[in-house]
């Protein structure tokens, strides 16, 4: 009888042990987004990524429909190229859909907005996107500010 | 002047022959691990010992440093109005250190302080040697069963001391500031990696935590001086040398799993 009590509580420790590694890995983590990297992917070329990171979001209107995968240089033009991995849902996207590097609120990570065109045909594994709009690097804006300033032309008033 | 030098000698020769001694234990007590496989139920009076028996200590705490974890990020993140990253900062908190460092270091005090006063007075009632004299060999029999549930109960203890945590974070945060709870999941789902924040530090920094907390344990206890003053001696070296190993390897690990390569 003492055994078996015994046996009672460590099958109530080691159960409640895997209780709270399953609330870990389906809650807290991003296991339930592991089938992501399945959709099919596009590639995009910017002049400058600014703090865009590997997995960061691909929204459309709002809505996450993809992530970022990858995050390379094409040594021949000098642009990044960002490859992104596009949920098989959202697989009737324009060819000539745009997309622009944006941040969420003003401390926010960096994100991948698309835009969508107007063309019959649709994105599929291995487009490349030709509209791009690169990441607003601060420094550049402050720095375009200060020579339209010095230059006398002040915007009016 | 030499007999300083003698000293210093003697102290580092000491030192050494000691952690020979301690690694040659771990090697006799991984040794006797197999045993097990022909004698599990002395494996789960142990797992209840130190695992179940570790469960209020583990659960009260974990509750307590959430919430004061939701507490305190609340009010540095609100400033920034950026209260949605709550969830972000008490789950990869709890998850990286606070879980297996705190669990650990919960596990020496409660656990390990206990397995060194329990074997050092075997030693010290002279119940090893006796089983020595019937040709019964301790190693297998005592030490092996509680040197393994100890490895085993140290990840539970962990894995359910980070669920509560962030449970208690999520309770403050969302149920009394007001944090929004949607945003609250998925900022922490966003950030949170399965394979490189859980399995790295809940699971291995544990596993790793809980074999240095019960091999300092079950050493000291075994090498204590038979005597009461032996062993409560070493039981207060076996709480100190565990948290000061647990917080060395914690830097490591941390340094190996997280750090910028």
């Amino acid at each position: 009888m003492r055994q078996k009590n015994l046996e009672l509580m460590v099958g109530v420790f080691v159960a409640l042990g895997l209780a709270a590694f399953l609330l870990l890995a389906l809650k807290v983590s991003d296991l339930t987004r592991i089938g992501e990297n399945d959709g099919y992917r596009i590639m995009a070329h910017f002049e400058n990524i600014g703090g865009l990171k590997v997995r960061a979001p691909v929204t459309l209107g709002g809505v996450r429909i993809g992530r970022v995968i990858s995050i390379d240089l094409d040594s021949q033009s000098y642009e990044a190229v960002v490859t992104m991995s596009i949920d098989p849902r959202y697989d009737r996207l324009p060819t000539d859909s745009s997309a622009s590097i944006l941040t969420s609120g003003l401390l926010g990570e960096q994100y991948v907005g698309l835009e969508p065109g107007g063309m019959d045909s649709y994105l599929s594994n291995g487009s490349v996107l030709k509209l791009t709009q690169s990441a607003l690097v601060l420094e550049k804006l402050i720095g375009r500010v200060l020579t339209n300033t010095a230059s006398g032309d002040t915007p009016p008033k | 002047m030499i007999a300083i030098l003698t000293g210093l000698g003697r102290w580092v020769l000491g030192k050494l022959a000691r952690l020979g001694r301690a690694n040659l234990f771990l090697l006799s007590l991984l040794g006797a691990l197999t045993f097990l496989f022909k004698r599990p139920s002395l494996l789960i009076r142990q797992l209840y010992a130190v695992g179940v028996l570790s469960l209020p200590i583990i659960l009260v705490s974990g509750l307590f440093v959430g919430m004061v974890l939701g507490l305190q990020g609340y009010a540095n993140l609100v400033d920034f109005g950026a209260t949605a990253s709550l969830g972000t900062v008490v789950a990869l908190s709890l998850i990286r250190e606070l879980g297996p460092v705190l669990t650990a270091l919960l596990y020496a005090g409660r656990a390990g302080s206990a397995l060194t006063a329990e074997i050092g007075l075997m030693k010290a009632t002279e119940q090893l040697a006796s089983m020595q004299m019937m040709a019964v060999d301790p190693f297998p029999r005592v030490l092996a069963p509680r040197f393994l549930a100890g490895c085993l109960a140290v990840p539970i203890l962990t894995g359910i001391f980070t669920a509560v945590g962030i449970l208690g974070g999520y309770f403050v945060a969302v149920m009394q500031l007001g944090v929004d709870g949607g945003a609250f999941w998925a900022q922490m789902q966003a950030k949170v990696l399965l394979f490189e924040d859980i399995v790295n530090g809940v699971i291995i920094k544990s596993f790793v935590f809980g074999v240095l907390a019960n091999w300092i344990a079950l050493f000291e206890g075994y090498e204590a001086l038979p005597t009461s003053e032996g062993v409560s001696l070493a039981t207060t070296r076996t709480v100190v040398i565990t948290s000061l190993a647990i917080l060395g390897w914690d830097f490591l690990l941390t340094a190996l799993m997280f750090g910028v390569w």
